[in-house]
């Protein structure tokens, strides 16, 4: 766990510093220079930060399902826990991508909100972690709790992949990939676009954020555990 | 076949629970025309095109189907009877008798908006029928199959009230925006065949959310 | 028809409610479940029937060789219990029809229905909504439900509930012509649990 930890801060931190510091010219000679993409220019940088967190979202999320799976097979709270804490974390990201795309929104395109699909597609997730914690603290039996917010992730889970990958094809859109944009590719990121050291610098950022995702489930399981064992030597008492 | 035979016995004790005491139906009726009351004083004589048409037609839909839908489950859960069914049929039964019974429901549902729609708005014109109708039975069956499922969840959770719209809006939502869309088509008089890759998306997400909701409907179901 | 429990166990919210329960019972035995309100017997029939999870443990029912989970049984399951209510807009008649067609596919014999609704005196309410009974007439439609299919396995959970003397004299003849079933009884009344061979006292473990 330290080397998650430890690369996490070093990575993020290379990510931040290079993703602002590395100034960008018409045609790069050096490494050291990011290339100007017209039309994007300076906002390009975001990409470091928003599409990670939109990735580690919806990878928290897929996790929390995977683990409310393993729970109604075992039915162990342990992975009960796990699934919620996932779930928690992913909240934060998809706030952190909501904002962080509506910012670059509003540089690019004019404006916070434009119900591109994409951006809805982000908005249904927070709706989805919204509805799953609303749905936890209607219920007060652990069992139950855990079984039903189980289902209901797996539930919501399988309309992830029509609003990810079928929605936007349909609908035209503000995103790279959408119906009507020529140089439309993969879902996630203009792979074909990218300069060498700037899908480098991405990929960098994507780990670091996945090992600081890794880092914060870690950090968080054990102050639960502690949390629980607290409450058991209580009720003992 | 034996399961079949037994389906359809839960589907029939739904259907005549419903018949003799009305609740669902009556909540539905009053839920539509309360609506579209609203809408029409909101419009003040103005007329929407079909854009909004559409959208407001399924937006009305959604929200009477999440007044009357969840009844199958929450009335059995609050008479203590679920329990009674739980022992007599087994969940896939008890599932898929539900689901037809909520699936008739909400066809009735959406033809009395149709209904409902064509005498409150002159703007509001079929042009493409067949676009039209099998968005309508497209758009049952799987707001049917994700509100059932949903329903079942609330019903165990306690069911406040307020809790059976949240958790079904999210999953509902790529349905809502497929079906508005055929709708437009129709409203708009496209030809049939620009409507069928929104009917193949509906199709899978019936199938899906089907399939999906059966195969977990047990560890709701069963304590 | 032989039923083994194993180790049974259930966990509410990290509060255990009883543990290790097992045994095994035949045919024409029967077993009192014991305890003061709330040790769990309720909850140890319904795990019994198949009706909420153990935190651990099995239920087996072996019958002519194969061996089954609860939920494979229900046909020949029957259970009388205050958590199971049956459907008041429907009449007593409507109810059988109902319930056996969705436990078996077919729906039961107006002869049969109108032998067990007269044996415990509901024949003349038959067509009667349910919501208009007593509590005591809607307890021995209760167990009219459970007899209808003459089921191997009886579950009785505080089987004097709400009944007169007549309902009672009614569920007396049920022990004595038990001599094919597995019965299985929850109640704190020490004059029914004397009336069966093997007890579990929730709390101390089998006797």
């Amino acid at each position: 766990m330290n080397i998650v930890k430890y690369g996490a801060i070093v990575l993020l931190t290379l990510v931040i510093l290079a993703g602002i510091g590395i100034p960008l010219s018409p045609a790069p000679q050096s490494w050291l220079e990011f290339p100007v993409i017209p039309g994007l220019e300076e906002k390009a940088r975001n990409i470091f930060f928003h599409v990670p967190t939109a990735w580690t979202t919806v990878l928290a999320f897929i996790v929390s399902m995977y683990f409310g799976f393993r729970y109604l097979k075992t039915r162990n709270l342990e992975y009960d826990l796990k699934s919620v804490t996932s779930a928690g974390l992913g909240l934060l990201f998809c706030i952190l991508a909501t904002v962080t795309g509506a910012v670059w929104a509003k540089f690019n395109w004019g404006s916070f909100w434009n119900w591109d699909p994409r951006q809805t597609s982000i908005f249904i997730l927070l709706l989805i972690y919204g509805a799953y914690f609303a749905l936890r603290s209607a219920i007060e039996v652990s069992e139950k709790r855990a079984s039903l917010s189980a289902v209901y992730a797996i539930v919501a889970g399988l309309t992830v992949p029509f609003f990810i990958f079928i929605m936007p094809r349909m609908m035209s859109g503000l995103h790279p990939g959408a119906q009507g944009d020529a140089s439309g590719s993969g879902p996630l990121f203009e792979s074909g676009m990218m300069a060498g050291n700037m899908r480098i610098l991405f990929y960098t950022s994507l780990l670091g954020f996945n090992l600081l995702y890794v880092w914060l489930m870690d950090l968080r399981l054990r102050v639960a555990r502690i949390d629980t064992e607290i409450m058991d030597q209580r009720s003992e008492d | 076949m034996n399961l079949l035979a037994r389906t359809s016995a839960v589907f029939v004790k739904d259907l005549l629970s419903e018949i003799r005491t009305r609740y669902a139906l009556n909540a539905l009726l009053m839920f539509v025309i309360t609506a579209v009351a609203v809408i029409l004083f909101a419009l003040r004589g103005d007329t929407p095109g079909t854009i909004v048409l559409a959208g407001m037609f399924w937006v009305v839909v959604f929200f009477t189907g999440m007044s009357g839908l969840s009844r199958i489950f929450v009335s059995e859960e609050e008479r203590g009877t679920a329990l009674t069914l739980q022992l007599v049929a087994p969940p896939g039964v008890v599932y898929f008798g539900k689901l037809a019974f909520n699936v008739l429901l909400t066809l009735v549902l959406v033809a009395g908006v149709t209904v409902v729609y064509l005498v409150a708005f002159p703007g509001f014109i079929i042009q493409t029928p067949s676009i039209f109708f099998v968005t309508l039975l497209l758009g049952s069956l799987g707001l049917a199959s994700a509100a059932t499922i949903i329903a079942a969840i609330v019903a165990k959770a306690g069911s406040r009230g307020t809790l059976y719209p949240v958790l079904s809006f999210p999953v509902v939502v790529v349905l809502l925006m497929t079906v508005m869309n055929a709708t437009i088509k129709s409203l708009d008089g496209e030809p049939f065949s620009t409507a069928v890759v929104d009917f193949v998306v509906l199709i899978s997400y019936v199938m899906v959310m089907t399939a999906g909701s059966f195969l977990l409907f047990e560890f709701v179901w069963k304590d | 028809m032989v039923l083994t429990a194993e180790n049974i166990s259930k966990t509410f919210n990290r509060r255990t409610v009883f543990r290790e329960i097992g045994f095994t019972v035949v045919a024409g035995q029967s077993i009192a479940v014991t305890g003061r309100n709330g040790a769990g017997k309720s909850t140890l029939l319904k795990i019994l029937a198949g009706l909420l999870t153990p935190t651990s443990g099995s239920v087996r029912y072996a019958v002519s060789g194969s061996v089954h989970g609860p939920e494979d049984i229900r046909a020949h399951l029957g259970f009388v219990s205050p958590y199971l209510q049956l459907y008041d807009e429907f009449s007593a008649l409507e109810n059988l029809r109902l319930l056996s067609r969705m436990r078996s596919a077919t729906v039961a014999s107006d002869e049969r229905c109108r032998e067990m609704l007269t044996r415990f005196g509901l024949w003349d309410r038959c067509n009667d909504q349910v919501r208009t009974y007593s509590s005591g007439m809607k307890q021995r439609l209760k167990y009219v439900v459970a007899l209808l299919h003459d089921p191997e396995v009886l579950m009785l959970d505080e089987p004097g509930a709400n009944l007169d003397a007549d309902g009672i004299a009614a569920v007396a003849q049920i022990y004595e012509s038990s001599q094919r079933r597995i019965l299985i009884v929850a109640t704190n009344d020490r004059s029914e649990a004397e009336r069966c061979e093997l007890k579990i006292h929730l709390g101390t473990g089998v006797s």
